[in-house]
């Protein structure tokens, strides 16, 4: 009975289990066997039991106690018995288990075996799972084999030198020599190895990369060959012969004309007629195409060919079969920076992949069609890619939609399109957009005063339908917080002005408090509108103070400090309450983005800001006196973290603070505090605020003890973002009793305003001893070193 | 273009390695940078998977070091991204920062994952290449073939591609390579069965 009857018995067995259970039982026992047959050591019997431990380990069973057992059969001299021990290799170790180093000597040998078969099953294993130190020791007798031995083995050996080289890419000069002279074989498996390697050494030294060009000529010569050779039945794959040499021939080709010209000339002529002659009916013909065409982008080609090329693809694109479509549109993709004209040609039938079924057709079609969008396309295209935004699977939503906020920043031709664009966005798929979308909403509207009728118009509509939309609904907000005055009062020339009385207004912003689907953030927003609406209109005040009354009790932290705060408004601080709540104005995009505080209903400003043309940044509290208070505490022009609406709110917080800072403004010298004071030893901190962001810290050491301190040396370490630079000690030698001190200078610059901690580490020696010491500070003396206050 | 990027490597300029540290490749590039390597290690095909329509797995072949967790991770993952497929959908998927080639033949798939600038469509035709030795050798395979002969197919494999490589582009060389080598496996195996018969073993 053939010993591989019995495999073949036990994988019957095992699939005839009906259970998982029962299954696990087999294997269970079939291990166990296995074991015992290991154990029993040589008789004839090891390859079967491995072969079966391999199926067991392919089910997914743990097989871990064949490892040894595939080291002595690769070591055993019968070839049926290296072969399943190869397999098993290959299999069950990899670089990361440390049985696969033993290995190494049995590969070795087998390397200079007389069987070309048992050769072959070294250079197979060692390319598959080699590890670094197993390629480093054997890449002598691997570069000996691609020179000395017959076919065979000198294609196999060239892609073990490739894994070799992959692993450790200094031996690249070994086998730069044997490669070149590989190129004049007449086998193509030796011929297409001889590439691969090629390619290998040109990617890994641009000095070899020199030398290789000068083969260019030889192998358009091999390529000609290929593409005008007769019929040969042995490489023909649908009418094309060996299109994987062809393929990897082109790759080559490539890597070497790229930036080259005179390389690029010599295989002109030879792509012009591969890329006319091809017949790309089938596959193996497109693959040969789709290579050429991304060689003759990739090089210094002439302008006809490049033309020809991206001809290819659209004729590709209107494939019926969708995988070269794919292709067609990832090509696309790559060259439509450069020949941005030659691809818009195509740019309907593009526009048309979006309706694709498949979503990997789609999302190239997407990429491309953003990519294609320019000034003069922009209505039609962005018809398209609302059309398809509302249709398009939820992976791709988010691409989408800030895909189509960027198209529109970049080419909008009114600024009514574009509020209308992102609203309709927002409409559509406003839960996939991202945070940022809502302040710059918010700042474009503001820049287009003149659309302020019609935009809170349109808004209040979009709000009276529907107010599932988050970024939606806090946009619609705030406008009506902001312009409530021009809804209410009808009139607008671009859409039919509906009659909206104070109470609709009132009652819209109710239901977003109250509904159960409002976010906080947003429920932030709604009751700041409301509260701005309060100098807006006429009539309901009361109703405005009895809502904003209501949320003083609310649970969220962040509504209820802002109600209480609106109320302080309508009560004490009643005289300022319009100046307060005054329209904005149009707000800078380019200052810089900050968090304001722990609040989390805040809104992160936009990082990444083009410039806008923009009235200079002004503070955005209009309330003068409180301009001039910060003047006078070195506040800069700068504008102090202008926020969208919600940070209104601290309108009410600033007049409380408004009345310390008038308590402290009387200039007094700046305190030195003691920070440390040991062994006599005693350090002060001294801070002035230079800018904004930068502090001068000086340290000043002194000494009261009997005897000088010398060696006197400060470290000093600051939180991460904070930049530090120590200016030279003014000496290290600190006299005794007080005579003297050593100061030093330490400049800050604290850009993003963090809280300012320093620690530092005095060295230094008293009486020949030597002493060490770490002072931590986490806050500095004066209020001139905190870091901003917080905005008004 | 890859070209560009590995001379870019190659002249000592770092390559910018973006994205999550999850994908296993991602983290061997690191490996590779923290022992000092630089390289794009740009293995053309990283691991070929053959599997049932109910997603088990026939033959699974590794090109790059990975543990048994991870390859098992690995697999599960590809398996069910492909069998959620949808009949006419085009061949290739887009998963970490591979392409996934696949094709199914009759009731296996056969699925490579190849790195992202590789030519899809010279895969497909390995895949191809690949299936037609198997139905060569096998005379009209089908999916019961490679179950119970599953190290013939790996042998077969094996002596098409090498360290994820086509070795040779002939069928005929492959399939007379074969042959030859499982003739001196049968000689190999014979003397022993036949003492065994005659009883003195």
């Amino acid at each position: 009975m053939s010993p591989s009857v019995r495999l073949q018995e036990m994988i019957r067995v095992i699939r005839s289990a009906r259970t998982q259970g029962e299954e696990r039982g087999i294997i269970q026992r079939e291990c166990a066997d296995i074991r015992a047959q290991f154990r029993q050591g040589d008789n004839g019997e090891r390859s079967h039991s491995l072969a079966k431990l391999l199926y067991v380990h392919m089910l997914g069973y743990p097989a871990h106690f064949g490892q040894m057992e595939c080291v002595r059969l690769i070591a055993s001299p019968r070839y049926s018995e290296k072969r399943v021990g190869y397999l098993g290799a290959m299999m069950l170790l990899d670089e990361k288990q440390d049985a696969s180093l033993l290995i190494t000597n049995s590969i070795k040998n087998d390397l200079s075996h007389s069987s070309q078969f048992v050769q072959s099953l070294a250079l197979c294993t060692l390319a598959c799972m080699g590890s670094a130190e197993m390629c480093r020791d054997l890449a002598t007798e691997i570069e000996r084999l691609l020179r000395a031995s017959q076919s065979y083995i000198k294609k196999k050996a060239t892609l073990c030198a490739v894994h070799i080289i992959r692993k450790v890419p200094e031996l690249t000069e070994l086998f730069t020599p044997s490669a070149r002279t590989l190129l004049s074989e007449k086998n193509h498996g030796v011929l297409h190895g001889a590439v691969v390697l090629i390619t290998e050494l040109c990617e890994r030294n641009p000095d070899t990369l020199d030398q290789f060009r000068k083969a260019v000529p030889e192998l358009v010569q091999i390529m000609k060959g290929l593409v005008t050779s007769s019929y040969s039945p042995e490489h023909n794959v649908a009418g094309i012969s060996d299109p994987f040499l062809q393929v990897r021939i082109l790759r080559l080709l490539r890597i070497l004309g790229h930036k080259n010209d005179t390389a690029s000339d010599a295989m002109n002529d030879l792509l012009a007629q591969v890329a006319t002659n091809t017949d790309s009916s089938k596959t193996a013909g497109s693959a040969v195409l789709y290579e050429t065409v991304l060689t003759i982008m990739d090089i210094n080609s002439e302008s006809g060919l490049r033309v020809l090329a991206v001809n290819i693809l659209g004729r590709f694109l209107l494939n019926n079969d969708r995988n070269i479509r794919y292709i067609s549109m990832t090509s696309l993709q790559k060259i439509v920076q450069t020949d941005h004209n030659a691809v818009q040609r195509h740019r309907g039938t593009i526009v048309d992949c979006l309706k694709d079924q498949d979503t990997s057709v789609k999302r190239r079609a997407l990429e491309l069609s953003l990519a294609l969008v320019s000034a003069v396309n922009i209505r039609s295209m962005m018809k398209e890619l609302l059309i398809f935004l509302s249709v398009c699977p939820p992976e791709l939503r988010s691409q989408t939609a800030s895909g189509i906020f960027n198209a529109a920043e970049r080419y909008s031709p009114s600024k009514r399109w574009h509020i209308d664009t992102i609203l309709h966005v927002l409409t559509t798929a406003g839960g996939d957009v991202r945070d940022e979308t809502v302040p710059n909403l918010i700042q474009l509207i503001t820049t287009a005063s003149e659309l302020h009728c019609y935009t809170v118009h349109k808004l209040y509509r979009a709000l009276v339908k529907d107010i599932a939309q988050q970024p939606l609904v806090q946009v619609a907000c705030w406008c009506i917080g902001e312009y409530g005055d021009l809804l209410l009062k009808g009139e607008c020339e671009e859409i039919e002005p509906v009659q909206v009385t104070e109470d609709d207004v009132l009652d819209a912003l109710e239901t977003v408090l109250q509904s159960h689907m409002t976010s906080p953030a947003t429920r932030g927003f709604a009751l700041t509108a409301t509260m701005k609406l309060s100098t807006r209109i006429t009539d309901n005040v009361d109703r405005i103070r009895s809502i904003v009354s209501i949320y003083g009790s609310c649970i969220d932290l962040e509504l209820q400090q802002r109600a209480v705060e609106y109320n302080a408004l309508f009560k004490k601080y009643d005289h300022m309450r319009a100046a307060v709540l005054e329209r904005m104005p149009v707000m800078d995009k380019n200052s810089p983005g900050h968090t304001n505080g722990d609040t989390p209903g805040e809104i992160k400003e936009p990082d990444t800001s083009k410039p806008k043309p923009v009235e200079a940044g002004l503070l955005i509290e209009p309330a003068s006196q409180v301009c001039d208070l910060l003047d006078l505490l070195g506040g800069t022009d700068t504008p102090l973290q202008p926020s969208p609406a919600p940070t209104s709110t601290p309108t009410a917080t600033s007049s409380a603070d408004l009345l310390d800072l008038l308590g402290g403004l009387e200039p007094t010298p700046v305190p030195s505090v003691s920070v440390y004071e040991k062994n006599g030893l005693s350090l002060k901190i001294q801070c002035d605020k230079q800018t904004e962001t930068e502090v001068t810290v000086t340290l000043t050491a002194s000494n009261s003890t009997q005897n000088d301190i010398t060696n006197f040396t400060l470290q000093a370490a600051v939180p991460k973002s904070v930049q530090l630079q120590m200016k030279a000690p003014s000496g290290n030698v600190i006299p005794a009793h007080g005579l003297g001190q050593v100061t030093q200078t330490v400049l800050l610059n604290n850009p993003n305003k963090v809280s300012l901690k320093m620690r530092v580490r005095v060295a230094y020696s008293n009486q020949g001893a030597i002493h060490q010491d770490t002072v931590q500070i986490d806050s500095f003396p004066s209020a001139a070193c905190q870091p901003s206050v917080s905005p008004l | 273009m890859r070209g560009q990027e590995s001379l870019d490597v190659a002249k000592g300029r770092r390559v910018h390695v973006t994205g999550f540290l999850t994908s296993a490749f991602t983290a061997i590039r690191h490996e590779a940078y923290a022992h000092g390597i630089q390289c794009n290690i740009n293995l053309k095909m990283q691991f070929m998977l053959l599997f049932s329509r109910q997603g088990k797995l026939r033959l699974q072949k590794w090109y790059v070091p990975l543990s048994d967790t991870q390859k098992k991770k690995i697999s599960r993952e590809v398996i069910q991204m492909v069998l959620a497929r949808k009949p006419k959908m085009c061949s290739f998927l887009e998963w970490r920062d591979l392409k996934i080639v696949y094709k199914r033949y009759a009731s296996l798939y056969f699925c490579c994952a190849v790195e992202d600038q590789e030519n899809e469509l010279i895969t497909l035709e390995i895949i191809h290449r690949y299936v037609e030795l198997l139905d060569k050798y096998f005379g009209s395979v089908c999916e019961l073939d490679i179950i119970f002969n599953f190290e013939k197919a790996y042998y077969i494999l094996d002596e098409f591609i090498l360290g994820g490589e086509a070795q040779e582009t002939s069928k005929k060389n492959v399939l007379k390579a074969i042959e030859q080598a499982d003739m001196m496996q049968e000689e190999a195996e014979a003397p022993r069965s036949v003492l065994e018969e005659i009883g003195l073993t």
